[in-house]
């Protein structure tokens, strides 16, 4: 018996359709389809600063909460096309600065600039259009829709059908319709959930409500993708096809930033990393380098946790 | 319109208030529609805050029932108005089974007055205590077994007071009950040329010391500790050892014998108050008291029912009777926008001595 | 080894929405055109176990269906769709109610105007009012919008009460009508035959339907679900929640104003009775009782809360005791209602789930996935 995707999914076949031409498929043909549906997951924002370049800027960010300091002058960029691991102990500040960076908190002082531009007091909802998408560590999709509408609505975030326009449905209403659907099942497809397409998303297996929370966010076509901890929760199979899909998301054009406590995958899949403790950064390098810094080590030692692997 | 708060008249019957109170109203050709009585405020002023500060009083007992139940389940117990009308008719019947009925007020010995107010007191107390606990019981402990969100507790509230109103008006029809009064209010003394009468003296000070009775009994027993710790933190709660169940039994136990005492002030001051749709504007006007003063904080309630009875009162004045309830709505609506944690703040767990 | 794999979901017993989602468009539209005509047909065929007669007078009880089943669409697009639980929707129908009366009563001072041109102004003027009501009090949590909205209720009524130019309790008299007369001369749309105000009515939701469903399958359908099930998640992804929620108010509003002045012309007088909090309430009751965010859903349930107080008259007294009982069992056994929440969000689901699934749409049920392990066999 052939499993299509990770272990997750039921053993019942769909009846018809992708999903089942899926399952059927050769090696070759596989490869085929799956470049094809990148291409049209694959961004086609115009983004102002080059491959390599700093896309996303943390500059002295400071978040306090009462007499509590959460983050203290945090400064680290994020350059386009890299995957960016962000770790710490339990409590070092890494939710806070995914926070602040989307809106949810106002930093205390400092700045978050997105291509060079500040994100100053956007609404949540805007600094999602301006490109920053995310995941969320306990899972929040919308349980009462199905699985290809929750990422439409990620893809709404781009479109500009107003009440008017849907009410009347415009010319403009169609073509959006269209093209959001078109999007929203390629995306299904690349993360590896087409078989549940139609299912609602609080019934989804677990593993497969994790991979439609990205789905849904690279469907709001983010200049910069950030995963709050993705992967907890999953089995380290389970792990090994999430950094596959989080690496096919980088190669397809996208630039990540992960929040991860495990630290085998950290190491495994990103290209630089970025250590907070007590809200303070106290490294900032190649995985290979943090693996040596002393002062890494001894944060993590420090915690009587066994995340180092 | 003395009775603002009181019952609103009964939809059936013909309402002549409207025409009534039309005199206060300027129309179009003036370019104004309400009328502000400046002089009237200014006149009443003493008048309106001693009526307020027994109005209020009232107010805060049933807030206090709102905000217990708020604190700890962080639920709008919408029937608790039934609650608290349900206490009014146990005392209207007490009154009358004691052999008292509608018409000139009786003259009492004083020994006589007092035990009768105290039976009626006892009988408000269990029936509004007894109504809450099973409210609970059936109502929400079903709910709370299976985790429903939030507003479906709201909703099964809303349904719950339905039923409870609907049950008096199907027994009892939809007209109040008659007015029976047990004691005349008389005037004790005089303050800045305002008489104080016996049933406002006796309504203030009686609702200030349930509220510290309720007060010390939330901040400083046992079984206070209890509601005070689920309402931080439930679950931590548990794990420590508290019945969490049975602490919200009492909860709202505390908050319908509360509610009880509330009616038989009421009943004193509005003996025509008892019905069926009675609780229903003093009930909001009291989670208004409530979220006025910081819902889940007994001494916001105290505070925000006083305000409250206070500031409805020289709105009267102001604006004209028939405006008294809009006031309290409004009040209500810009609180809520602008301060939605009152004034002195959330929470129950944060309370302390 | 792959076996004949029978489907575990969804084999024996399937719900009538799954059934019906297995017909092509032109079977729907086999069964549904038969079904139109037959509930125009109704007050005409008065049958006789449907019939509400002698107690009460059919077309009229029908008219009365119609008019709550459009309150509760309208209600549903508040409550159900953007999960707003909104108390004061009487208030709403109220200014529909009283612009119908203003613009048309002989008792009003205003310019006087045709009915017709008066239901597009209830819904403009009414449109006004949810703005006014929505931008300070959709910013609250859900319990304490609940209570303003409430409030807002409360207000609108006693406005009602207190405004000379309201008319309080003596109300206005002869509020207009569409035109058109009878062979003998009286008016075609009068207060004692329900008949054509209830085909008008009908109309009116057909078209309410079709509008509503079309902003259901788009972006804002989309918007008002995501709102409902995880207000915060929604605007990280990108959705302006207090736009939409404003959006929904107001649609909702427009359509509440719109059956308050059909009440209005239907009865041809409008006083301060009748809009307290109580029937506000049991606009609720129709739309929980029936399912909300289920369109067929919310109109079974008015139908419900109209119809069988028409029918059975011995209970119409204890009616409201009975809708309420049946929120609070409801709300312990089936809190989604008759029929559960179900919308269709997508302008080409039904291509996409065929393209994806081979088949036209398949929800998995409400419970959480049942048999994944080979089930049974």
């Amino acid at each position: 018996m052939t499993e299509p995707n990770n272990g997750n999914g039921p053993e019942v076949p769909a009846e018809g359709g992708l999903a089942a031409e899926l399952a059927h498929m050769t090696e070759a043909e596989l490869i085929e389809h799956e470049a094809e549906v990148a291409e049209v997951v694959a961004p086609d924002r115009e983004i102002a600063v080059e491959v390599g370049e700093t896309l996303l800027d943390i500059d002295n960010l400071t978040m306090r909460f009462g007499g509590l300091t959460a983050l203290d002058s945090v400064s680290f960029g994020i350059r386009r096309g890299e995957i960016l691991g962000l770790i710490g102990p339990n409590g070092a500040g890494k939710t806070t600065c995914f926070n602040a960076m989307t809106g949810v908190y106002r930093p205390t002082s400092g700045q978050v600039l997105l291509e060079g531009k500040p994100l100053g007091k956007l609404a949540k909802h805007n600094i999602t259009r301006r490109g920053i998408a995310r995941t969320f560590q306990n899972i929040r999709l919308f349980g009462e829709m199905t699985a290809l509408e929750n990422v439409v609505v990620g893809t709404d975030a781009r479109h500009k059908t107003s009440v008017m326009g849907a009410l009347v449905r415009s010319p403009r209403h169609f073509r959006e319709e269209k093209e959001a659907i078109e999007r929203a099942m390629a995306l299904l497809d690349f993360v590896g959930i087409v078989d549940r397409a139609a299912d609602k998303a609080k019934n989804l297996p677990y593993g497969y409500q994790r991979r439609l929370e990205i789905a849904r966010a690279l469907a709001t076509e983010p200049k910069l993708l950030c995963l709050d901890e993705p992967a907890a929760g999953f089995n380290p199979i389970e792990k090994e096809d999430l950094m596959g899909l989080i690496r096919k998301i980088r190669d397809d054009g996208y630039t990540v930033l992960l929040i991860e406590h495990d630290m085998k995958l950290v190491m495994g899949v990103t290209d630089r990393i970025v250590v907070l403790e007590f809200g303070k950064k106290i490294a900032d390098g190649a995985p290979s380098e943090i693996r040596e810094n002393p002062s890494v080590i001894a944060a993590y030692l420090g915690v009587p946790d066994d995340d180092i692997a | 319109m003395d009775d603002p708060a009181g019952p609103r008249p009964d939809p059936h019957v013909e309402n002549e208030l409207s025409i009534h109170h039309s005199s206060a109203l300027y129309l179009a050709q003036d370019d104004s529609v309400i009328n502000f009585d400046v002089a009237g405020l200014v006149d009443q002023f003493w008048a309106n805050t001693v009526d307020g500060l027994s109005q209020g009083s009232i107010y805060a007992l049933v807030a206090l029932g709102y905000t217990l139940v708020y604190g700890v389940l962080k639920l709008i117990n919408f029937a608790h108005s039934e609650v608290f009308i349900y206490g009014a008719y146990a005392t209207w019947f007490t009154f009358y089974g004691l052999g008292f009925r509608p018409g000139p007020t009786p003259e009492l010995a004083v020994f006589e007055l007092i035990g009768f107010l105290l039976l009626a007191l006892l009988a408000a107390v269990l029936v509004s205590g007894a109504t809450a606990v099973v409210l609970e019981r059936v109502a929400y402990r079903p709910l709370r077994n299976r985790g429903a969100p939030r507003l479906v507790f709201l909703i099964t509230a809303i349904g719950a007071s339905f039923v409870l109103q609907q049950l008096i008006f199907i027994w009892r029809g939809g007209n109040p009950e008659q007015a029976i009064r047990l004691l005349r209010p008389e005037p004790v003394f005089e303050v800045f040329g305002v008489a104080i009468t016996n049933i406002t003296i006796i309504i203030v000070l009686a609702s200030i010391l349930l509220f510290f009775i309720a007060d010390t009994f939330v901040n400083r027993t046992r079984f206070g500790r209890g509601i005070r710790a689920v309402a931080q933190d439930p679950d931590t709660a548990t794990l420590m050892g508290v019945n969490k169940e049975r602490v919200i039994m009492l909860t709202f136990l505390i908050g319908g014998l509360l509610a009880g005492a509330a009616a038989l002030f009421y009943m004193m001051k509005i003996p025509q108050g008892a019905s069926y749709q009675g609780g229903f504007l003093l009930g909001l006007k009291a989670f208004t008291a409530a979220v006025l003063g910081g819902i889940g904080n007994l001494r916001g309630a105290l505070l925000g029912g006083l305000l409250l009875g206070l500031m409805e009162n020289y709105g009267q004045s102001l604006f004209g009777g028939e405006w008294r309830d809009v006031v309290a709505f409004v009040l209500l609506i810009v609180i809520l926008m602008f301060r939605p944690t009152g004034i002195l703040g959330e929470s129950l767990g944060k309370a302390r001595v | 080894m792959t076996t004949t794999t029978t489907k575990t979901t969804t084999s024996g017993r399937r719900s009538l929405s799954e059934w019906w989602n297995t017909l092509n468009r032109p079977q729907q539209w086999a069964i549904l055109i038969p079904l139109v005509v037959f509930i125009y047909a109704l007050p005409v065929l008065n049958p006789p176990i449907l019939t509400t007669e002698p107690g009460y007078d059919f077309p009229i009880a029908m008219f009365e269906v119609a008019r709550y089943a459009l309150i509760a669409i309208g209600l549903n697009v508040v409550v159900g769709q953007a999960g707003l639980l909104d108390l004061g929707y009487v208030g709403f129908f109220a200014v529909g109610a009283y612009v119908a009366a203003l613009f048309t009563s002989p008792d009003s001072m205003l310019t006087k105007l045709p009915f017709l041109a008066v239901l597009p102004i209830a819904m403009a003027i009414t449109m006004v009012f949810g703005v006014i009501l929505g931008s300070p009090t959709l910013r609250l949590r859900g319990d304490y919008l609940a209570i303003v909205t409430l409030g807002f209720g409360e207000i609108v009524r006693l406005l009602a009460d207190n405004l000379e130019p309201l008319r309080g309790n003596q109300g206005f008299q002869q509020v207009g009508h569409p035109p058109g007369t009878n062979a003998d001369g009286s008016a075609i749309f009068n207060n004692t035959d329900g008949t054509p105000w209830y085909w008008l009515t009908v109309t009116i939701i057909i078209l309410v339907l079709m509008l509503v469903g079309n902003l259901e399958r788009s972006r804002v359908g989309r918007s008002w679900v995501a709102i409902r099930d995880d207000e915060d998640a929604a605007s990280i992804m990108g959705v302006n929640t207090f736009k939409f929620k404003i959006w929904a108010f107001v649609i909702g509003a427009a359509i509440g104003g719109l059956s308050g002045a059909l009440y209005a012309g239907q009865l041809a007088f409008v006083n301060n009775q009748k809009f307290d909090v109580v029937t506000s309430i049991l606009f609720l009751a129709a739309v929980i009782l029936g399912g909300s965010g289920n369109k067929v859903g919310v109109i079974l349930g008015a139908i419900i809360v109209a119809y069988i107080p028409a029918r059975f008259l011995g209970i119409a007294e204890y009616r409201f005791l009975i809708f309420g009982l049946a929120l609070i069992v409801l709300m312990i056994f089936r809190p989604q209602g008759l029929l559960g929440a179900r919308q269709r969000l997508l302008t080409y689901g039904r291509q996409a789930y065929q393209r994806l699934l081979g088949k036209g749409e398949q929800i998995s049920k409400d419970a959480p996935v049942a048999t994944d392990k080979n089930g049974g066999q």
